[in-house]
This record gives structure tokens, sequence and C-alpha cells, in this order.
């Protein structure tokens, strides 16, 4: 079946744009192919710098015919009713039509059919609308037909296409389109440097190697495969390590269409700077990767390029100029740190009392002293020492001032480590600065020593009282202050620590001993909330993100329902018995006692719901055990009873396996009262007491979940 | 360019390179404009850019603007910071289907050869606040470092350009440095001469970086300053208050470039105030907000004038 090449080409594509857009293009054009009746085998989209190109094979020559039947007037409708039909229809008279018979009578029905018309005619019909509706994240116009309105955007000036189709042993044929005055054809060129004439294309498979026979390499990935597989072989001949890094490799990909990796050096001097100060300068400035000794695992003075071309000095020039390039950058790095040293952390803290945090939450000082106060809270319930909790909650921010920060914010946090070791901090003082930033994503790792624990939680508590205070919440899309990420980010380091904290306790408090009269007033009188109000609707926000949270971890949500049902963040619950109680409860539905006694709860709790509706009442009473007629109701009224305090026992103590065997222990006492006994007896006193009865089994299973929660 | 005496030749002396790109885009049809007599931020400042960007009329200019940034000054000290130095600009309009090879030639003219040289064209997308102005484009690196600025002008001083307009900015200093094979700003061969003969960058520039820089941190007269934007604002919307007239079934304006040398005027003396440090952050957008406002209502102007208004 006959084949679609298309070739966008254009003046430099964004790299970071090019993924996406090759992704777009095979998206848009094939769900268009399926729309017209088109169904095709498979499509591949590439992206270069200067081009973006799509293969789709196995596309029908033809659409199919498409045969539909429309209905018409009754027989013996007014003549103005059947001319409009036969009109509409496209028929000539009524003994075209056909007479179907249904309820309402016999009526006209016109058999109409449409060819389907030549996939090539469809497809040059398509192309157009897609090339000129493309969601590119920025575009843009450009030479002499932008004066006037409706002109081609495009993300860079667009300069030809290539469009053809045709069957694999035949010459294809040109889709003929134009968009903005330009026709497609089958013309497209090489390499902008060592190839750039003309190339006439038939079909995707000779379009690929004359593009690679002229220095193009069409596909992303052999790109990066080159990049990759060049740089760690330059690395391993001289008994060194190549500093992987997927981002860069992705970026520089999509910077070349024929990669030529070479190697660089650099003098020995700056490897005083830390290592991530010189990463970050050569890859953010420059796109090169950086180089390790695998014995030290320290960077060496030598850094790897990759070129656009293969020069006659075999490159000679390219990295000699790349090496001029990053000597200076190097040196204003190494200035940058060496300034930084000479200045103690501390004594950078006063000029955060001129750099407002937010209008509403004072000054980045302020913010701090909350932090610290905060903190040392925090620390005797991690384990962690106070005073050195204190130290680094306070030294946590310094290095935001510094320059090299102020160079590169992605080293945020380490240079405030370096700095403080380098002026003779605890080594856990110096920690928390990096680590009290983390978790930054879901994937991030959490901190763990137990005062950069207290100095993260502190942190992030604090933005996120802060912000709860003045109501500027997160709403649909829109987070700007990343508060969504603070959450799950003191709900991750409590779980993976496994740290007994009371959250909502401790936001009170905070409120109160760090907002002060002014927030807390300005609260009360605009918007009538008060500070538990605003408690609750925090803790809410956490339990929503926990939701979140356990259902990426495919926690069933139902389970995530029942357990905080039985125990909240709201009502003052800590965090991992209610992660625990999820986890326990998933295990407990796996074992038959666990199903059974499950059906059982919820045998009980329909059979409640529906008496209790039926009787306008609530059957919250204690039983009467003389009103027990039979064995099983005094068999289950002493199993309850005897669970029901072994599972709070066992609750209280976090021993969430042991709940849920004591629970068990109610399954045949539960099962024999359903097999044996009715509860709507005659009698509706004993009826009435059974229904209490019920109840009991309702309260019981709520001492660990709620069971109406849980599907099935 | 084989007639050329030796130290005329660009990777010689300085001024043999300003020459030999002027002489490039001469060729190309540019008419050659010499640097404004106005102290701005950057080339794009030039009324040859900014209002001759606006409209519908065809322009093609290239010029050198002495670009000053009053925060960039090191006292003389850094090898490649400056408060003063030399922009190269190019405007074409409408933007011509080859500018891409235009530049690329144009690079071989000043000696860098794009078959040794690894030339790259990557993304850097343009905006300025202070003109109301934003384009696409890239920043042109050449083995790593980046020589010119290449942008599609989308918008300038609030209007649609239509057509677009193409804009080169090389940064001549720096290029040349790297033609000529120095490290050192101040070590540039400003004649192409050698021995006794010889001048260079620094003879010519040095002590007015080191003078500038003081004058720029330190004894700026803010007073004097902060009344000198204020009268210059004063003074764009007075100029541009006078100059509307309602002509045969249209408004035309007849004093736009006059307007316009206030606003340029005013973006110089804010951008001196910030390096004396004395606007505050939020302050800081006002008058970026001030000086964009002025920009706009030149710009309006210009398109209501006769070189600036549709045919």
């Amino acid at each position: 079946m006959p084949e679609l090449l298309l070739e966008l080409f254009s003046e430099e594509i964004p790299a970071r744009m090019q993924a996406k857009a090759a992704d777009d293009l095979r998206r848009m054009v094939t769900d268009k192919l399926v729309a017209e009746g088109l169904v095709y085998e498979g499509a591949k989209a590439f992206a270069t710098p200067r081009r973006l190109a799509l293969t789709v094979h196995g596309i029908p020559a033809r659409q199919p015919d498409l045969k539909t039947e429309r209905r018409g007037p009754k027989i013996g409708a007014p003549d103005a009713a059947v001319q409009g039909f036969l009109k509409a229809t496209g028929l000539n008279s009524l003994d075209e039509a056909k007479i179907q018979k249904d309820a309402k009578g016999d009526f006209y029905i016109a058999l109409i059919e449409k060819p389907g018309r030549a996939a090539i005619d469809v497809i040059a019909e398509i192309l157009p609308v897609i090339i000129r509706t493309f969601p590119w994240p920025k575009s843009m116009r450009w030479g002499a037909r932008s004066a006037k309105s409706g002109s081609l955007t495009w993300v860079r000036p667009l300069h030809s296409i290539v469009a053809t189709f045709g069957l694999e042993t035949e010459e294809p044929d040109v889709v003929k389109f134009s968009v903005d005055g330009i026709e497609a054809g089958q013309t497209t060129y090489g390499h902008r440097f060592m190839a750039p004439g003309a190339i006439s294309v038939r079909r995707f498979e000779d379009y690929e190697a004359k593009l690679k026979a002229a220095k193009v390499i069409l596909d992303p990935q052999a790109r990066k495969d080159i990049i990759v597989d060049d740089a760690k072989e330059l690395a391993f001949a001289q008994g060194l390590e190549l500093v992987e890094d997927p981002v860069l490799v992705d970026e520089v990909s999509g910077l070349v269409e024929w990669p030529v990796v070479m190697m660089g050096s650099f003098e020995k001097e700056f490897l005083v700077i830390p290592d991530e100060v010189i990463r970050a300068t050569i890859r953010n400035n420059q796109k090169c990767f950086v180089v390790r000794d695998p014995k030290t695992g320290k960077l060496t003075n030598k850094f790897v390029l990759t070129a656009n071309i293969e020069a006659p000095d075999d490159g000679k020039t390219i990295v000699a100029g790349n090496e001029r390039v990053i000597r200076p950058r190097l040196s204003d790095a190494k200035f940058f740190y060496e300034t930084d040293l000479k200045t103690k952390l501390e004594d950078r803290l006063p000029k955060f009392e001129q750099i407002v945090f937010h209008e509403k939450l004072g000054t980045q000082a302020e913010r701090i002293k909350r932090i610290e106060k905060l903190a040392a809270e925090i620390a005797p319930l991690v384990g962690a020492d106070v005073e050195k909790t204190k130290r680094a909650a306070r030294l946590a921010k310094a290095d935001l001032l510094t320059e090299v920060v102020g160079e590169f914010p992605e080293l945020q946090g380490l240079m405030g480590k370096y700095y403080a070791l380098a002026q003779g901090e605890d080594a856990s003082v110096a920690a928390a600065s990096e680590e009290h930033w983390k978790p930054q994503g879901p994937t991030d790792r959490v901190p763990t020593d137990p005062v950069s624990i207290a100095v993260a939680l502190a942190d992030k508590i604090d933005t996120l009282a802060g912000f709860w205070l003045i109501n500027e919440r997160p709403t649909g899309s829109k987070d700007p202050f990343a508060l969504r990420r603070a959450a799950l980010g003191v709900i991750r380091i409590i779980l993976e620590n496994r740290l007994g904290i009371g959250l909502r306790g401790l936001v009170t408090d905070h409120f109160k001993n760090s907002f002060g009269k002014e927030y807390i007033d300005v609260v009360d009188t605009k918007n009538d909330w008060k500070v538990a109000d605003i408690a609750d609707q925090l803790m809410a926000f956490f339990e929503d993100r926990l939701e979140v949270q356990l259902r990426e971890q495919k926690a069933r949500h139902d389970l995530v329902e029942a357990a905080l049902s039985a125990g909240s963040l709201v009502q003052g619950h800590p965090l991992v018995p209610i992660v625990d109680r999820v986890e326990a409860l998933g295990r407990f539905l796996d074992t038959d006692d666990g199903r059974n006694l499950l059906a059982g709860t919820k045998r009980a709790e329909n059979i409640l719901r529906i008496e209790e509706k039926k009787d306008q009442l609530a059957y919250l009473e204690a039983p009467d055990a003389d009103l027990y007629q039979t064995e099983e109701e005094r068999r289950l009224d002493a199993t309850i009873l005897a669970t029901q305090s072994e599972a709070r026992e066992a609750v209280s103590k976090n021993d969430l396996a042991g709940a849920m065997s004591a629970l068990a222990k109610l399954r045949p006492a539960v099962d024999a009262f359903f097999d044996r006994v009715k509860v709507n007896d005659d009698d509706p006193n004993v009826r009435k007491n059974r229904l209490r009865l019920l109840n009991e089994i309702r309260s019981a299973t709520r001492a660990v979940a709620d069971f109406s929660k849980i599907e099935g | 360019m084989d007639a050329l005496p030796d130290h005329m030749r660009p990777e010689r002396s300085f001024q043999g390179f300003i020459l030999a790109l002027q002489r490039f885009w001469a060729e190309q049809g540019c008419v050659i404009l010499q640097p404004y007599d106005m102290e701005m931020g950057a080339g794009t400042f030039h009324p040859a850019t900014t209002l001759r960007a606006l409209g519908p009329k065809p322009w093609n200019a290239a010029y050198v603007q002495p670009s000053r940034r009053p925060k960039d000054g090191r006292y003389g000290e850094n090898p490649n910071r400056l408060q003063h130095y030399y922009q190269f600009q190019v405007i074409m309009k409408p933007s011509p289907a080859n500018l891409q090879e235009l530049y690329l030639k144009s690079l071989a003219a000043i000696g860098i050869d794009s078959a040794v040289h690894d030339i790259r064209f990557v993304e850097d997308d343009w905006e300025s606040p202070t003109l109301g102005a934003w384009g696409l484009g890239w920043e042109c690196w050449c083995d790593g470092m980046e020589v010119s600025q290449f942008t599609y002008f989308q918008q300038v001083a609030g209007v649609e350009c239509a057509p677009v307009a193409g804009e080169l900015t090389y940064g001549l200093e720096r290029l040349a440095m790297y033609v000529q094979g120095v490290d050192r700003v101040y070590d540039l061969n400003f004649n192409g001469r050698e021995g006794a003969e010889k001048v260079t960058y620094g003879d010519v520039f040095l002590q007015a970086e080191q003078e500038y820089s003081r004058h720029n941190f330190e004894y700026a007269d803010t007073a004097m300053l902060f009344e000198q934007f204020k009268m210059a604002e004063e003074a764009c919307r007075k100029y541009l208050a006078a100059g509307w007239r309602e002509a045969d079934n249209h408004k035309e304006h007849l004093m736009a470039l006059p307007a316009y040398d206030q606003c340029i005027r005013a973006s110089h003396v804010f951008n001196l105030l910030d390096a004396r440090g004395v606007i505050s952050v939020t302050e800081r957008q006002s008058y970026i907000g001030r000086v964009r406002d002025l920009a706009k209502a030149c710009g309006e102007a210009w398109i209501h004038t006769e070189t600036g208004r549709a045919v």
C-alpha cells in the first residue's frame, strides 16, 4: 500500500521544541487520516534542528465508498416536502427512493452513495490545514508576506516542503498543495555547511539515505547514540569516565544534524572549584559534558563538546575556540567562589532584612526566624539536637546571597553546604543547607539526618502555613508558590522516616507562635475565619495530597477513604498510622477472613440503612441481652465485646496487624448470625434488639476503618 | 579584498574589521549610517531600527552604534566587560529569505570561515521591556562563543511589525578579539599597525572605562538625573502632543523623531540611575514601564508620519 513522506524544512528549530513537534506532527496527520477513513499501518516522525519529517506507510490508495440512508417525507406528503427531499439527496425522482414502513407509516428513503476519493487528494487537503494550525509553543511571521494579515506562522521561517505519496514499486506522486507561497515538492537540502545543495527525494527510504549522504542524521535517537557512544569512547581512551547527562544529550542532539564529538581541556588550577560549579559552568553556558577520573570520582580538566561539522583541520580550531570560551567562564566561576568564601554565612543574614519574601508574609529575615523557631520545636520530636537545628535553620538559606548561587541558581543549598563546611560548621548543620530543600519532586530523595529533617519540615510547613493564612492557595492548574510540592514533601519526609509527628498540632502552634497578632487579626476580621478553621483546611489539603500520593503508589482509593474516616489529619491524628492502616486493610482484605468480614459488615450496614430509613431512627443503643432468642445472637454479642476491645487496644499501640486479626475473629460469629437468624423478627422488640446488635458490628469495625467506604 | 593593505585586514585591525562589515552590508544594498548622536544602551534604540522597523516601507540599513551599559563598567579591570562598546547593527525590512546565508557570508568577510568554525543558531527569544518589543531568533555561536544576535522582529514600540524586519547585532569587540586571537579587549590592535605606530583598544578606551566607571557607580549626580528623567519624559509627551495634525481624512504626526530622542534620553538616564543603585526593585519596574509608555507613544506617532505610514 502507498506511503506518505512529509518534510517541513525551516530555519533552526529550538532544541527543546523538536521532540514534541515531531510527535504533534505524527499525531495530527494520522488522526486526520483516520478521520477521513484512511486507516494506515504505521507512522514515524523525526526532527533535526532544521526539519520535521514524517513517514506514514500502509495508507489505502482510496477512501472507502460511503453509503448512507436518508429518511424523507411520508408517502403522500405535500409536494414542497418531496421537492426539498429530492433536492437535498440529489435524486431525480421518487422512483429512485425506497419505501420503508414503520409504526408511524410509510416513508421514502434515499440511498446516497458517496464514492471514496483518492487518498492523495484527501492528503493534499489535510496537510495545509495542519501546517497552518501547528501548535508551536511560540511562532512567528517573516519576510515580505508578513506585511499582510493571515500570513503563515511557523516556529522560524519555513523554507520548503517535501510531500510525496505512492507505492514502493512506483515513482511516487507529489502531493500537490501550497502554503503561503511554498509549493510542496520533492526537493530538500543537506547539511547547512557540509552539503547545502538541493536533493531530490522519492520516499522515506531514499530520503533518509540521501540525507545521511548529505551529512544529516535524521533520527534524533541515532544522533543521541552517536554523542553518548563517542563521548564515552573519548573519555575511556584516556582512562576517564564521562559524567552522563541525559538532559544535556537531548538538548545537544537538537543543536546538530551531524554530531562530531571532540575533547578539550582547561587549566588544572580551576579544579579547586567544586565539581558541581565546574559542571554547571561548562554545561549551562557551553553545553559541553564534563569528565571524571573513575579512581577518585573527581572531575578532571577535560570537557567533551559536540560540533556540527567535520572540519578539514580535524576540529583543532573548534576545540581551541571552545577552550578559549570556557577559560574566562571558569575564571569567573573561580572568582565568584573565592569571593564567596571570604564572607561568613551568618554575616550575610542582615541583607535578608531588605529582601521581601512576600509582601504579606514579610521579609526573608522574618521568614528565617519563623523557620528557626519551628525547627527548634520539631527537633526533639525527630531526635535532632536543638542547638544544631537552630544553627542549621539560621544558615540554611544564606547561600542565596552568594555570587555562585546568583550565577547558578540550581546550586542553591549545595553551595551553602560547601561554604558551611569551609567555615567549620558541624557536618549535620552544613548538610541541612542542601538537604532542607529536598525533596524537590516525587522522585527526589528525602532528608534522613534528624537536623535536616527538622529544618526541611519547618521550611515547608512555614511556607504552607503562611500562604494558607493569607489565602494564597493553589487553584486548579495554578500553584505559583509550589505549595502542592511542599505538602507532598512534608508527607514523604514523615512517611519515609516514619516520624510520629502530629501535623495539626504543629501547624496550629506555628500559627500562634510565629505569625503574631497582625496576621491572626487580619484573618479573623476580613475572612471571618478562626485559626482552627485554617488549620482544618490545611489538613484537608494534606489529606488530598496524601490521597494523590497513595494513588500513585497504586493504593486503593476506597481503602484510603476508609482509613481516613477512622482517624484523619483534620482530627489531629498522625500520618504514619493512617498509611499503615491502608496497607493493613489491603492485606486483610486479601484474606478469606477479611473478605467475609467485609461482606458480613456490609450486609449488616445495608440492612441497618434500609431499616433505619424505614423506621426513621438510628439503632445506636446497646442491645439488651435479655431479648436474645438464639445462641448465635449471644455468641455474636460476646465475640464483639471481646474483639472490639482487643482491636481498640491494638490500634492504640499502632499494631494494625493485631487489630486486623482481632477483627478476623468476628467473622465466624457474624457468618453464623446471618446464616441462622432472621433480623426482621415478627416480634418488634426482638427485631429492634437484633438491629442494635448489627450496629455493634458496625461500630466494632469502625475502630479500625469505616468498612462502608470500601468497595466490593 | 586582496587589494586591502595588511593593516586594514579584518583579522589585523579593529577598524579594518568594522570597515569589512560595512563594505559587506553596503554590497547587500544597505544604507551605511553613522552612529546616532545620543547615548543609548544598544543599537536597537537607534531610530533607524526602532522606528524604521515599523510601517510597510522597505528599509535596509547597517551602522555601528556605540552602546552604553553603565552597570557593566569594571574600571578597566575585567578583560571583556565594558560600559561602552560597539555594536554593529543590520536591519533589513522585509526580512530577506536568505538572511541566514547573508549573515554567514558576513562572517566569512571578517575572516570566520564556516568550514573550519562551528557556527550554530541557538534559540534565543528577544524581548525589550523598555521598548515594548519582542522577536524570535537565535544567539549565533562560533565555536561555543556567542558572537551575534539574530532576531525577526514581531513587535516594536507596541506596534506589530508588518512586514517583519530581520535584525542582526554583532558584538564587535568580542568578535574582533576572537579573530585577532587576543584574550583581553584592551589588547586589540585598533589600527592594524605594528611597533611604534600600533594603537590598541586600550590606548583609545582604557582611560575612558576607568573614568566612566567612577562616574557611573560613584559620582553621577543622581539629583540631576532624577530631574533629567522627569524632564525627558515631559518633553517627550509635550512634543508628541504638539505633533498631531488632522490631514484630509487621516491623522498625521509631524514630530515623532524629536519626541523619540527624549525617550532614548529617558532610557539612558534610567540606566545611569540604576547603576548608581538608587532605584529599588519595585521602582525599577515602574521606571521601565514609563520608558515603555513613551516608546509606544512614539511608535504610534511614527506610523502616522510620511515615512512610517502605509502608502
